[in-house]
């Protein structure tokens, strides 16, 4: 069986949670990914919290005054809208925002996540994530199951400090997915490389395992 | 009359501890040329209020190089390794707001509320200190309204009245900075008369804009 990064993955299953004519903002870094791999008939409008929807890839000339909101060049789809700080806000903060994908730190049993500073070491301040979590009807983790020395993520209790409190709808891993219940997490699917015992071995959280377990979904979008 | 002044004029209208708010978003929609203004004029110890400390050389970013701001309110400063850099020393203080509630603080302090109320940050550091109120069983954050001495904002185009035109993405905070300072100075890269922008296209309108300074295109 051929073989996929993390990155592919994640982001591969994660557009499998896009629905037709969903609003979606997509977090700096991996979730950028998730736009090349959505389904056939799946169209989503991606809003760029600087101030637009519509975003699009950087065309052949680069506007220096069209950026995305990692402030990197972009580009801007015909019926887009560009509009100020507090539009953009408003429209992610009132419910006007379907998905959200964000990367994560940590993520623990009660939905909460951290993912916007470590104590000592890094505080680049939380831009807009802490008004996307408390606003986007659905708030997507996409991260790598453990952190490169190994140490679980997905966590009883978040040791860092949080980026929102009970805000997590779903959380989708290179090994598994796992939806966020009012009873715990729930594992529903895991990916065809790996098996439910390494997925609860790398897990520190208490997970709910139903007796079918899937088999990740959509990933025959990663051949196209 | 018009609004529109020299660069050379503008250097006498900054003091020493003032508050500034500015524009942008990464430096796109910041006004690069007020700011090397600002370096070449050296005024010192203000409080900085923008959505974030861009790079070294771009946007705020080489204020806080040359050490001149002592705070900053701001979203992000990631970018800009010289803010982390005195925050970690002591030199500069630095408080950071979510970006929607920096919007929204600076909206209230420019729309005459007295606060807003909102969801974000809550069971997070953003709430300590903070009131909390329950609205219809919901509960919020109180945040208070944020207001500056001067606000320095960017814009593609003025007419002579003032009125102003975004382009693209360089919108972001301007326009709310441009309610709620007491000296609004606006950087353009055009200035028009008055009537060639017509009034269904104007995104600020002049009336809240004290002073254009034409500068060009900053690349």
């Amino acid at each position: 069986m051929k073989t996929y990064s993390a990155k592919e993955l994640i982001a591969c299953r994660v557009a499998g949670e896009m629905r037709d004519g969903d609003v979606v903002n997509l977090g700096i870094g991996l979730p950028t990914l998730v736009s090349n791999y959505l389904p056939e008939g799946i169209n989503i409008t991606l809003q760029s919290e600087n101030g637009f929807v519509g975003l699009a890839p950087v065309g052949s000339e680069v506007d220096p005054d069209l950026v995305n909101a990692g402030g990197k060049p972009s580009g801007i789809f015909p019926g887009g809208a560009t509009f100020d700080s507090f539009m953009s806000f408003a429209l992610i903060r009132g419910g006007h925002v379907d998905v959200t994908v964000l990367g994560g730190l940590q993520v623990d049993q009660d939905g909460n996540l951290a993912n916007w500073m470590i104590p000592g070491k890094m505080v680049p301040g939380m831009g807009g994530a802490m008004d996307l979590v408390a606003g986007a009807k659905k708030v997507i983790v996409a991260m790598e199951h453990t952190a490169k020395d190994g140490a679980a993520k997905i966590l009883k209790t978040c040791s860092l400090p949080l980026t929102g409190k009970g805000v997590v709808s779903l959380i989708v891993t290179e090994l598994a997915v796992i939806k966020v219940t009012s009873d715990g997490l729930l594992l529903e699917e895991i990916s065809p490389f790996t098996t439910v015992e390494e997925v609860v071995a790398k897990t520190e959280a208490k997970l709910i395992i139903s007796d079918h377990v899937g088999v990740m979904k959509g990933l025959e979008q990663l051949e196209k | 009359m018009s609004k529109v002044i020299s660069q050379e004029e503008l250097a006498a209208l900054f003091e020493d501890k003032v508050s500034v708010m500015m524009g942008g978003f990464m430096g796109v929609g910041a006004p690069a040329a007020l700011v090397r203004i600002l370096v070449e004029q050296g005024v010192k110890d203000l409080t900085l209020i923008t959505s974030d400390t861009a790079t070294p050389d771009t946007g705020v970013g080489p204020l806080i190089v040359n050490r001149q701001v002592k705070k900053i309110i701001a979203s992000h400063i990631g970018t800009n390794p010289e803010t982390g850099r005195q925050m970690i020393a002591g030199e500069t203080e630095v408080e950071l707001v979510p970006q929607g509630t920096l919007a929204e603080r600076i909206r209230a302090g420019g729309a005459g509320l007295g606060g807003i109320l909102t969801p974000t940050g809550l069971g997070t550091v953003v709430e300590e200190g903070k009131e909390k109120l329950l609205v219809n069983g919901k509960e919020y954050l109180l945040e208070l309204p944020l207001r500056a001495d001067i606000a320095l904002l960017k814009a593609y185009k003025a007419d002579k009245a003032g009125n102003l035109v975004y382009r693209q993405s360089a919108r972001n905070f301007n326009p709310i900075m441009a309610l709620a300072a007491d000296l609004v100075i606006v950087e353009v890269e055009e200035v028009v008369e008055v009537g060639e922008i017509k009034p269904d296209e104007v995104m600020t309108p002049g009336i809240l804009v004290d002073k254009v300074v034409c500068c060009g295109r900053i690349s």
